[in-house]
């Protein structure tokens, strides 16, 4: 048939390219946590003892679950506050609508690099924020007390993120029919009682698919710890790295992903329902 | 609608605006400022940074190879996506959703992961480190962005000019060219740019699978353990910073156009 003729034309380049450059690294990353080491001859041993190593070190669980929490704590703030910045967009800000969404997209094409530069700068001993505080008075003397800890993690990945949020619930907002607020006004809702009755509800796949946008790279971030977080803002991604990098225990990084990578998964088909692809893209 | 520019949301809105844009011209300002150390007060106003960066030798050569990488990659994923949009927007196959889902997957799995995927990969195959390893990460990374896309916009236009120029002879290949990929070019161009702008940006990946050659962010993170070098990287940051915005206004607006168009043809 022409049709098959043609859909094997279209779908074979796409299709081998993320057989061979995405599928196929993932099935090797998972045969690879059963390996003993790195190179050979231990590379052709297979054993567990990854895996019981993994399951033994506690410090790797919790760090795991705090990476997560800081993922979580990053989406919910990132949420907070998008949030009324999409609704304003959506429902107050007229014609200009696009323009002024535009301006806020702007940073966030920025380097990702220097964007982390920027918050070094801002929360280090001498930096802005220290600066500020000493001039009002509200501590005596510079203190490094900001920069390299969890929370310069989280005011930097909120910073990174907001205006990605921004982008899924605005256009979850934009998609509401308008004559259903309408309809509640007509039966009587007060502005309150249609915010959380009908546009709440309705906006929550864009708020999902935020979540999503910034959960998942942030549970995987490594850089924006290294660069600011110091040793008490390591992340999971971080001891990740670590064992490719410095520690070269190859099998133990490609089960530490592994491990990621199903939690990922797990949230993912939790969501899918939810969530539009087109909303992660932002198209 | 009426605009009541003191009302709290447009105040909000300032707020927001001066979050967002405030870290970014602090480096501007400090690319101007005379000190190798980035703290206030502020010395005096300079342009020196600007001139050492120009005589940066390994800054060049990482900036030509970010921008090779650049374009290549993003060609490669541009025309990967637009062919994925062209089989998944037009027809209905047997494991179209199965595809779907496995060609969205790296938009939702952590860059580490990938990075170190594809790491093993190479290193299995005993194909050394380059840019080209490199650049297949980037290719992976912008697929799914490209093909959604190029996808969106072959979805909002009316199929009946592409069935239309079959009724009148011309071969399906002959449509796509002659007919579809016409109308989708600004959405295909706009995948380009924004594949261009990640693979220029891009540092988590490139990290695990770069050789001995830099890219400007690879570039940019060894020089942020040099103290004294900070101030020329802050310059850059500021160049950097003008030329993407550039970019991205030029995607933006394309992929308006392209809509505008799609209305209205």
């Amino acid at each position: 048939m022409h049709t098959s003729r043609r859909i094997i034309t279209l779908m074979t380049p796409p299709t081998l390219t993320l057989a061979v450059f995405f599928l196929l690294p993932m099935v090797m990353m998972a045969v690879f946590s059963f390996r003993q080491g790195a190179f050979s001859p231990e590379r052709e041993v297979f054993t567990l003892e990854h895996y019981a190593e993994f399951a033994a070190n506690t410090a790797y669980q919790r760090l795991l679950g705090e990476s997560a929490l800081i993922a979580l704590i990053v989406s919910a703030l990132a949420i907070l506050i998008a949030y009324p910045i999409a609704y304003f967009l959506a429902f107050h800000a007229g014609a200009m609508q696009l323009t002024l969404l535009t301006i806020l997209i702007i940073p966030a094409w920025t380097s990702y690099l220097l964007r982390i530069l920027a918050w070094k700068i801002i929360l280090g001993t001498n930096g802005l924020l220290n600066s500020l505080l000493l001039s009002v008075g509200l501590i005596s003397e510079a203190a490094p007390i900001l920069l390299y800890s969890q929370t310069a993690v989280v005011v930097t990945l909120v910073y990174v993120w907001v205006p990605f949020v921004a982008l899924p619930i605005f256009s979850a907002l934009q998609r509401i029919d308008r004559s259903l607020l309408e309809a509640a006004a007509d039966l009587g809702c007060t502005a309150w009682e249609r915010f959380v009755r009908v546009t709440l509800p309705l906006s929550l796949p864009g708020v999902a698919a935020g979540f999503l946008f910034v959960f998942i790279p942030t549970l995987g971030e490594w850089v924006t710890p290294a660069l600011v977080g110091g040793v008490q803002g390591t992340m999971y991604g971080n001891i990740i790295q670590d064992q490719f990098v410095r520690a070269l225990n190859w099998p133990l990084g490609s089960l530490m992903s592994l491990v990621m990578l199903a939690l990922m998964l797990l949230l993912l088909a939790l969501f899918s329902r939810t969530v539009r692809l087109s909303d992660l893209a932002g198209v | 609608m009426r605009r009541d520019w003191l009302a709290p949301g447009f105040l909000y809105y300032l707020g927001l605006a001066a979050f967002l844009y405030l870290p970014i011209l602090l480096l501007v300002l400090f690319s101007f400022n005379d000190s190798t150390r980035l703290v206030f007060p502020l010395k005096t106003f300079t342009f020196k940074w600007y001139t050492e960066l120009l005589e940066a030798r390994e800054l060049r050569e990482a900036l030509l190879n970010s921008v090779l990488l650049g374009l290549i990659s993003s060609a490669v994923a541009t025309a990967l996506g637009t062919l994925a949009a062209l089989g998944i927007a037009r027809f209905n196959f047997p494991g179209r959703r199965l595809f779907l889902a496995i060609s969205a997957m790296p938009m939702v799995i952590p860059y580490v992961v990938l990075g170190v995927a594809l790491l093993l990969l190479f290193a299995q195959w005993g194909i050394p480190l380059s840019l080209w390893t490199v650049g297949v990460g980037h290719v992976i990374i912008n697929v799914p962005y490209t093909m959604l896309i190029v996808a969106s916009r072959l979805a909002g236009f009316n199929q009946n000019l592409e069935e239309a120029a079959m009724d009148l002879g011309e071969t399906y290949w002959g449509t796509l060219r002659r007919v579809t990929l016409p109308i989708a070019f600004p959405a295909i161009v706009s995948a380009f740019l924004s594949s261009f702008t990640t693979s220029f940006d891009e540092f988590a990946v490139s990290f695990f699978l770069v050789g001995t050659e830099s890219t400007l962010p690879i570039y940019l993170y060894s020089q942020l353990r040099f103290p004294s070098r900070l101030p020329v990287i802050v310059a850059l940051a500021a160049i950097l910073m003008a030329f993407s915005v550039a970019l991205v206004l030029a995607s933006e607006w394309l992929r308006r156009v392209g809509q505008a168009r799609g209305v209205s043809g």
